[in-house]
């Protein structure tokens, strides 16, 4: 094999709402390609795709970005939890005790806020559905799933608010 | 406990004793900001890559380094000949050298410690490292490395520790009597956040590290041993951990950091991956525990005999006080008038064991309390109704040390509580969701076949070190006029400690702003945060210093108004005499007011050489699980329907994180119970991925009801008690038990095969 690595090329992608340069070989996953280029919000505990603690947005589709590589994202608009946390989803975590090391933390966010995007109301086999890929080994995922609930009751019922009146 | 009443209703009174308070640490770990050991970054800096030993036992014949070293971005390669002593690493017994030394006594035991421009090049590098081996036949039966003509794997032998508990007199004969033998698997902490740290060289010839630890001074004494350095030419700073229970005990990376760091005169960082940290960090014990029991036919129980065998590995860790806490623990909170306990932590050249939430204690209640269920069956008395019979209450004296109990033991209590808690809705006949089932989204069960079983265990373990190990525990209190600060070497993995501390501190001054500032061995010696003593511990500093800081501030206060401190209160923003608020300004100006404290609690003792007895605890955490488990019998398929739960807290200082701490441990038992086990082969491990090894997701745990029973214990801070182990010690144990009820299965081992249900 040949001793060296392959050179770096440069990944322009659009990070949280700002255009930003990455550097990647072609073995370089989107995770490490972000943490090295001090994106360290995203974290990962695998690099296989089973933790779920990666997750990012991209191009509007939720994805382990240990498992894209850094290259196929030239041009992409990447949203990490950077992007995604809101102050109620933030609180609801906080107050259902659903954060104890955190690791696990950003990519639940990213996780929850898709499963909220859904135009239905959530069910609690929904939320345990949409959340099962993302391992969480502190909090025994309860606090994790009645915020999300939660936050998708009072979401739901402001929207009416505004509709109705 | 419904998932809304997690939510705690506000409190009254002033007191933040009692209260759920927020974490500080939340916001930042919600929004991604906090920073993790592994986001910790230098200009600069240098990555390190582990070379490990691909066997079980070896001889190291040749390390050859050159290939290595020449390949472009390779700064350092490091060896055994690098090290400038020849300390040991362990914490208990120094037994583990820092790289191989002449045989690999484990898969995964450090070789050599590259140094790269990058982690991929270190990574690459580390890969053309050639290591030329003879390879040794592995022992991997502790029962046979235990017989005297076995091969030794180390050379001070293959028992780590032996230990007898004997208490009563009399033959161990009774009306009935049965007999058990049961064994638990190697459930790694697999905490989140791998292994990961950053050191830097200082100048006076020390170096700092940035790491994630459960114990900043255990560490410290370590890495400085072994390079030959003073104490304190290594510094270490606390960052961000990304969870522990147990697994950040021991040394995996800092020596090697260390060395490489002082060797390059530059920063060096490293970062395990997964599979990496399945090898590195010792791990719950796999053991094997025999017993015979004995009762009346009353019921009355007689004796209890085991004996114990854990697999401790290659290195000691803490397997010695993880087999006095499992044979402590192996007559459950019971009165046994006749014990014989024989427990023995054995070597061999599988992955090393040591700390791991429950600590011992969890694998002598499987034993225990699936016994008691045989003689509940052979009694034909209801398994409930048998413990109720023989629980411990205040004044009895401990079954395996004698030691006399304290007035907080509300055992019956948590049984009467426990056992109350409303059942999950009956077996659905049509279910409507396939999560309900055993098997999940694998629809794998069509509902037939399921059999529903409820099970029932016990938990006991002490809080604190015990054993006559010496406990203590620092931290500074600073008043100036911006508030509060503590100083505490105390981790935060992820419990809350930080918040806890700072709710303690801020009772004690009137409700003052408290912040915590990070932790490092600056602060004095505080302890790991482990064996459910942290909160007590370094509550109980936090508290005197706090307490001292308030008695000058009142002292001042008075002073200036002309009163006596009585007529003195301390307010949020500084101290209220009748209505005049004399501002914390004005009360401390530029001299801050700073109380240091060492807390000891009351004093434990080995127990007796030959017989183990005496008063080798400050005290124990009680607890009672009830498990409702569907079995699909034709599968061997099981899903956790419910665990109720009853534990003995003291008091909750914040019921909030209690809850949480409930909820994370029932679902690492929920794990042990029935998928957790790091498989080895002849030595070599199978399954160290998230992909073959399962921790439970959202889609598995089961719903949890609690009750806290807080009845406090007199020697501690606010008569509170730990609160992280026993949600894992007798969780799995009564997963077991609802297991056997619905299949009549005997359930010899955790975690549960489906073939050990099939019939
Ligand atoms: S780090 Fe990407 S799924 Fe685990
Ligand atoms: S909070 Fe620690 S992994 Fe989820």
């Amino acid at each position: 094999m040949s001793d060296a690595m392959p050179s770096a090329l440069e990944v322009a992608i659009t990070l949280d709402g700002r255009d930003t340069t990455l550097e990647a070989t072609p073995a370089t996953s989107l995770l490490r390609a972000l943490r090295d280029a001090g994106a360290t919000a995203t974290t990962g505990a695998c690099e296989q795709g089973e933790c779920g603690s990666c997750s990012v947005e991209i191009d509007g589709r939720v994805e382990c970005s240990c498992l894209v590589p850094a290259l196929v994202c030239h041009g992409s608009v990447i949203r990490t939890v950077r992007s995604f946390v809101r102050a109620d989803l933030a609180d609801a975590l906080a107050e259902h005790g659903a954060v104890q090391c955190g690791f696990c933390t950003p990519g639940i966010v990213v996780a929850a806020e898709a499963a909220l995007a859904d135009p239905e109301p959530l069910t609690e086999h929904g939320v345990r559905e949409s959340l099962a890929g993302n391992l969480c080994r502190c909090t025994g995922y309860e606090g994790i799933i009645a915020a999300v609930l939660r936050v998708d009751e009072a979401r739901r019922d402001a929207s009416g608010r505004e509709r109705t009146g | 406990m419904s998932v809304e009443s997690l939510v705690d209703a506000p409190a009254t009174g002033a007191s933040p004793i009692g209260r759920s308070v927020p974490r500080p640490d939340v916001p930042p770990k919600i929004d991604g900001s906090f920073e993790f050991s592994n986001d910790v970054s230098v200009a600069g800096m240098l990555f390190g890559a582990t070379v490990r030993s691909p066997h079980p036992h070896a001889r190291l014949v040749h390390l050859g380094i050159s290939a290595a070293l020449s390949t472009p971005g390779v700064v350092r390669i490091l060896t055994l000949d690098d090290v400038p002593t020849r300390a040991r690493t362990g914490h208990i017994v120094a037994d583990a050298p820092p790289f191989v030394d002449g045989v690999a006594r484990y898969v995964g035991e450090p070789v050599a410690f590259v140094v790269a421009r990058s982690q991929e090049l270190a990574w690459r590098a580390a890969d053309l490292v050639e290591v030329t081996w003879e390879t040794l036949e592995p022992l991997t039966d502790p029962d046979l490395a235990l017989t005297p003509d076995s091969q030794r794997v180390h050379p001070d032998g293959n028992v780590i520790r032996e230990l007898c508990l004997e208490r009563g007199d009399g033959p161990l004969t009774a009306d009935v009597i049965v007999e058990g033998t049961w064994s638990t698997g190697r459930q790694d902490q697999a905490f989140l956040g791998p292994e990961s740290a950053l050191a830097m060289p200082d100048v006076d010839g020390g170096v700092t590290l940035v790491l994630a630890t459960q114990d900043l001074h255990t560490d410290q004494e370590q890495i400085a041993s072994v390079l030959g350095l003073e104490e304190e030419q290594v510094r270490l700073v606390m960052s961000g951990i990304g969870g522990a229970f147990g697994g950040r005990e021991d040394i995996t990376c800092q020596v090697h950091l260390a060395l490489a760091a002082l060797a390059t005169g530059r920063p060096v960082k490293t970062t395990y991956r997964r599979a990496e940290s399945f090898l590195a960090h010792p791990k719950r014990h796999p053991a094997t525990l025999r017993y015979r029991m004995g009762a009346d036919r009353d019921g009355t129980f007689r004796f209890v005999e085991a004996d114990i065998v854990l697999d401790g590995g290659a290195y000691a860790s803490t397997s010695g006080p993880v087999l006095g806490s499992a044979c402590y623990f192996a007559a459950g909170p019971y009165r046994v008038p006749v014990v014989r306990v024989r427990g023995r932590a054995a070597r061999t050249n599988n992955p090393v064991c040591g700390a791991m939430r429950g600590f011992g204690a969890v694998q002598a209640c499987f034993g225990i309390e699936s016994t008691v269920d045989l003689l509940a069956a052979e009694l034909g008395i209801d398994p409930i109704e048998l413990r109720r019979r023989n629980v411990l209450a205040p004044g009895d004296e401990f079954p395996t040390s004698g030691q006399r109990v304290g007035p907080s033991a509300p055992l019956r209590e948590l049984i009467d509580r426990c056992t109350a808690l409303p059942e999950p809705a009956p077996l659905p006949g049509d279910p409507t969701h396939p999560y309900d089932l055993p098997g999940g989204t694998g629809l794998t069960t069509d509902g037939e076949h399921v059999r529903r079983g409820v099970g029932f265990a016990l938990g006991v373990k002490n809080h604190l070190y015990g054993e006559g190990v010496t406990e203590r525990s620092v931290a500074t209190v600073t008043v100036t006029a911006n508030g509060a600060t503590i100083r505490s070497a105390a981790a935060e993995c992820g419990q809350g400690i930080v918040s806890a501390l700072a709710q303690i501190a801020s009772a004690a001054l009137g409700g003052m702003p408290v912040e915590v500032e990070p932790a490092t061995t600056e602060a004095g010696y505080s302890g790991s945060s482990s064996a459910s003593r942290q909160t007590w511990m370094s509550g109980a500093a936090v508290r005197q210093a706090a307490a001292e800081v308030a008695a000058r501030l009142l002292t001042d206060a008075a002073g200036r108004a002309g009163v006596t401190p009585d007529d003195v209160e301390l307010v949020p923003d500084g101290a209220l005499v009748g209505d005049e608020l004399i501002s914390l300004d004005e009360l401390v100006g530029d001299e801050p007011i700073v109380a240091t404290t060492e807390y000891r609690p009351p004093r434990t003792h080995r127990g007796d050489p030959t017989t183990g007895q005496g008063d080798v605890h400050v005290s124990w955490m009680f607890v009672a699980h009830r498990a409702i488990v569907d079995v699909d019998v034709e599968l061997g398929l099981c899903r956790v329907a419910q665990v109720a739960t009853a534990q003995d807290v003291g008091r909750a200082l914040n019921p909030r994180e209690v809850r949480g701490q409930i909820l994370g441990g029932i679902t690492q038992g929920i794990g042990l119970a029935l998928n957790e086990h790091l498989e080895t082969r002849d030595g070599h491990v199978v399954n160290n991925t998230f992909t073959d090894y399962l921790i439970p997701t959202a889609a598995d745990v089961a719903p949890v009801e609690a009750a806290l029973i807080e009845e406090p214990d007199p020697d501690a801070p606010f008569g509170l008690k730990g609160v992280g182990e026993p949600s894992a010690l007798s969780s799995t144990a009564a997963i077991a038990a609802a297991i056997r009820t619905a299949t009549g299965a005997p359930v010899h081992r955790v975690p549960v095969r489906p073939d050990d249900l099939l019939t």
